[in-house]
């Protein structure tokens, strides 16, 4: 399926490891509970979970991990917003954080101030539509996890 | 560092006052949502991805058309705003609108095509829709005599405001479990219901005079109703949102999501014990870093500053011109009596539009009337306007010597009657006239019990009384916590109404309870009835229904109900 990156589709250099079938080789984003499986390989690591996982469970993990993906599983479930920014915040995450599933162009722009990196959109979206949608409202009330605006708190008015 | 215009309010800007990034943030919603409407009617997106982006945008479907719900924050409105929603309600919906209990309007005769207009309509002065709906922290309700009432420690629309800013379109917390409602109290008194709401946040001063927060949790009404319980006793200003982040935090990860009716928060806190929640509460408190979230001084000052006063005349004499009116008025006098409350400055008092005129639809104002309130409130009130919890309208500020010409202006209106916090100022939900989730009506219930008790009234004297009604068990007209409350429920097909007595919403917070089996449409006002005849029997010298009740119990009522039977 397609990645969204900064609004843009962009190639995927990830595999994700499948049920049964021997890993691929590189970049693989294994289930929470075959994490193992990989860790000792020499290619970048990734892990895929569900939005019901704390991110506390990874933490062991997370000096391993070049990838944490998220699955969304309803776009009105909104668990993945604080497992993303808990993973920022309080986990110091550095890597990619990517958000599959039912997401949709409206929580675009949530999910990247949380601190999400990509978006796994599907087959034939419209990159336009989540362009238009991340930058329809420029205004901010509340701190956000990514660099772009650092501001704290109602600080865009005083500051 | 430059000086920001937002810095400098007017001296006395009645509401807040917005500046030129508030009013591009509106804008900027609304072409989201005519975006996100023409994505809909493409079908880009499907009926369950558009649902909660409309309700967010305050665009309910009802039974018979949309309903837009336009948010008036924490209640306070100004002339021209009023005057705008008596615009709208003429110009796109039927000449009326419906004040509700968490201080908002709703037009209940909206076409969808319409309300891109509306919502611009409502931009031009500064208001909006924006999560009146949908499962998002909604308005911030507060106290309707804040600014004004003597018993305040310190202003509550200051806090309130912080909170619209902070919880509109937040990045973590626009996709809730369920809804999220919080009210903010300034006085000991408790005027708003506070431990109804999601969460209830009291101001308080320590010794050295610095505001702090006391903070409840995990309260609310609908199938379960819980009553909030005591978190934080005095959280320090510069941690109020941190406080709050918090709390959120731990809702929106562990909050059910998986049936509605387990959703809120009260059932998260009551399920892990007011203790377990708390330990969450404070184990992200812990993580969370300290600098981004602060709530700076120089933030809280700017936004007082919208708050300030108005220019108070000297009270010169208003005390004795209102005491010959009232000498020479008994209707007036009533009126005095019942709806006015006293003011913190000398020769001002507040005074309390009531929107339950006997027999009338409790909350419900035509256009002609919100323009009457508007020029009234220009002309004897700054121009500052409330809506109460209890829908009913406020000025806030009003000199002694003019209450006599407000109130002949109210009488004009048809918006003089003297009963807040009367029987016969009934709080009732639209009900199966207008809403889809329904079961019984409200409505025309609630003008046969106001008949009845303002008959009572006239002829036995019924004091404080709190009559509640809801159309089914969302509980959206308080009816748990009414002395009197009536629940509309479905029996085998027909309307019926449930009766529970002994609830309170304030500082003696209590659930009602059930007296028994249900009554039919015809028979309930009749019900009501009995139980005043009851209380009237059995009360004692000064003794409200309420005060009766807590002391004899149910058994009295319970016999002249159902004996008969």
């Amino acid at each position: 399926m397609p990645l969204l990156e900064d609004g843009r589709l962009v190639p995927d250099a990830w595999v994700s490891a499948t049920e049964d079938a021997p890993l691929p080789e590189g970049a693989v984003i294994m289930p929470l509970d075959r994490l193992e499986q990989a860790a000792t390989r020499n290619a970048p690591l990734g892990v895929s979970i569900g939005n019901d996982v704390s991110v506390e469970a990874l933490a062991p993990w997370l000096p391993r991990l070049s990838l944490v993906q998220v699955v969304v599983p309803k776009s009105k479930d909104g668990r993945a917003f604080s497992q993303i920014r808990a993973l920022r915040e309080y986990h110091g995450f550095a890597g990619e954080i990517r958000v599959a599933g039912h997401v949709i162009p409206d929580h675009y722009a949530m999910l990247l101030r949380c601190g999400a990196s990509t978006v796994v959109v599907p087959d034939g979206a419209d990159p336009a539509v989540w362009e238009a949608s991340r930058h329809v409202v420029s205004i901010a009330y509340q701190h956000a996890q990514s660099a772009e605006t650092p501001l704290a708190l109602l600080r865009r008015k005083v500051a | 560092m430059p000086e920001a215009p937002f810095l400098r309010p007017p001296e006395h800007a009645r509401t807040y006052r917005y500046d030129a990034v508030d009013r591009a943030f509106l804008a900027q919603r609304i072409a989201e949502f005519r975006g996100q409407v023409q994505r809909r009617l493409a079908g880009e997106l499907t009926e369950d991805e558009f649902k909660p982006l409309r309700l967010m945008n305050g665009l309910y479907l009802q039974l018979h058309a949309y309903m837009l719900r336009v948010a008036i924050p924490y209640g306070v409105l100004n002339a021209t705003q009023l005057r705008q929603l008596a615009y709208v309600a003429r110009r796109w919906d039927r000449g009326w609108g419906h004040f509700t209990t968490r201080q908002n309007i709703q037009f209940n005769w909206t076409k969808l095509i319409d309300t891109p207009e509306m919502l611009e309509a409502l931009a031009a002065v500064d208001m909006h829709a924006i999560q009146t709906s949908g499962n998002c922290i909604r308005n911030t309700t507060t106290d309707e005599f804040a600014g004004a009432a003597p018993d305040e420690v310190a202003d509550p629309r200051v806090y309130a405001e912080i909170l619209r800013q902070w919880s509109s379109l937040h990045p973590e917390f626009t996709w809730l479990p369920r809804k999220f409602k919080i009210a903010v109290r300034g006085a000991e008194e408790d005027r708003i219901a506070s431990r109804t709401h999601d969460v209830a946040v009291q101001l308080k001063r320590d010794a050295a005079g610095a505001v702090g927060f006391t903070i409840h949790v995990g309260g609310g009404m609908g199938r379960t109703p819980i009553l909030a319980q005591p978190i934080f006793d005095f959280v320090p200003e510069a941690e109020f949102l941190r406080v709050m982040e918090a709390i959120l935090r731990v809702y929106n990860a562990l909050g059910q999501r998986e049936n509605i009716y387990r959703a809120r928060i009260k059932i998260l806190v009551r399920d892990l014990g007011r203790d377990g929640f708390l330990d969450l509460v404070n184990a992200e408190l812990a993580r969370m870093p300290v600098e981004p979230y602060r709530l700076a001084p120089e933030i809280v000052q700017a936004i007082r500053a919208h708050f300030a006063p108005p220019p108070f005349a000297p009270a010169n004499g208003g005390a004795a011109a209102l005491e010959r009116a009232t000498a020479a008025d008994a209707d007036f006098a009533d009126w005095v009596r019942l709806n006015t409350r006293p003011h913190r400055q000398p020769g001002y008092a507040s005074a309390v539009i009531s929107l339950k005129p006997v027999g009338g639809i409790p909350g419900d104002a035509m256009a002609e009337q919100m323009e009457a309130v508007a020029e009234l409130a220009e002309r004897h009130g700054f121009g500052e306007l409330r809506v109460s919890h209890t829908q009913n309208l406020v000025l806030p500020h009003v000199q002694l010597k003019d209450l006599h010409a407000l109130w002949q202006g109210l009488r004009a209106a048809g918006l003089g009657t003297a009963n807040f916090g009367q029987g016969t100022d009934i709080i009732a939900c639209p009900g199966l006239d207008y809403c889809a989730l329904a079961n019984a009506r409200s409505i025309p219930i609630s003008q046969q019990i106001s008949e009845r008790v303002d008959a009572l009234d006239r002829a036995h004297g019924l004091g404080e009384l709190q009559i509640k009604i809801s159309g089914c068990i969302n509980a959206c007209g308080h009816h748990h916590v009414a002395h009197i409350g009536i629940l509309g429920v479905d029996k085998h097909g027909a309307e019926a109404y449930q009766i529970t007595l002994g609830g309170a919403p304030g500082n003696d917070a209590a659930i009602g309870e059930l007296i028994g089996p249900s009554f039919s449409y015809d028979a309930v006002a009749g019900a009501v009835e009995t139980i005043l005849r009851t209380h009237i029997a059995q009360r004692q010298p000064g003794e409200r229904f309420l005060d009766t009740y807590r002391r004899i119990g149910q058994a009295p009522f319970k016999e002249a109900l159902y004996a008969a039977a």
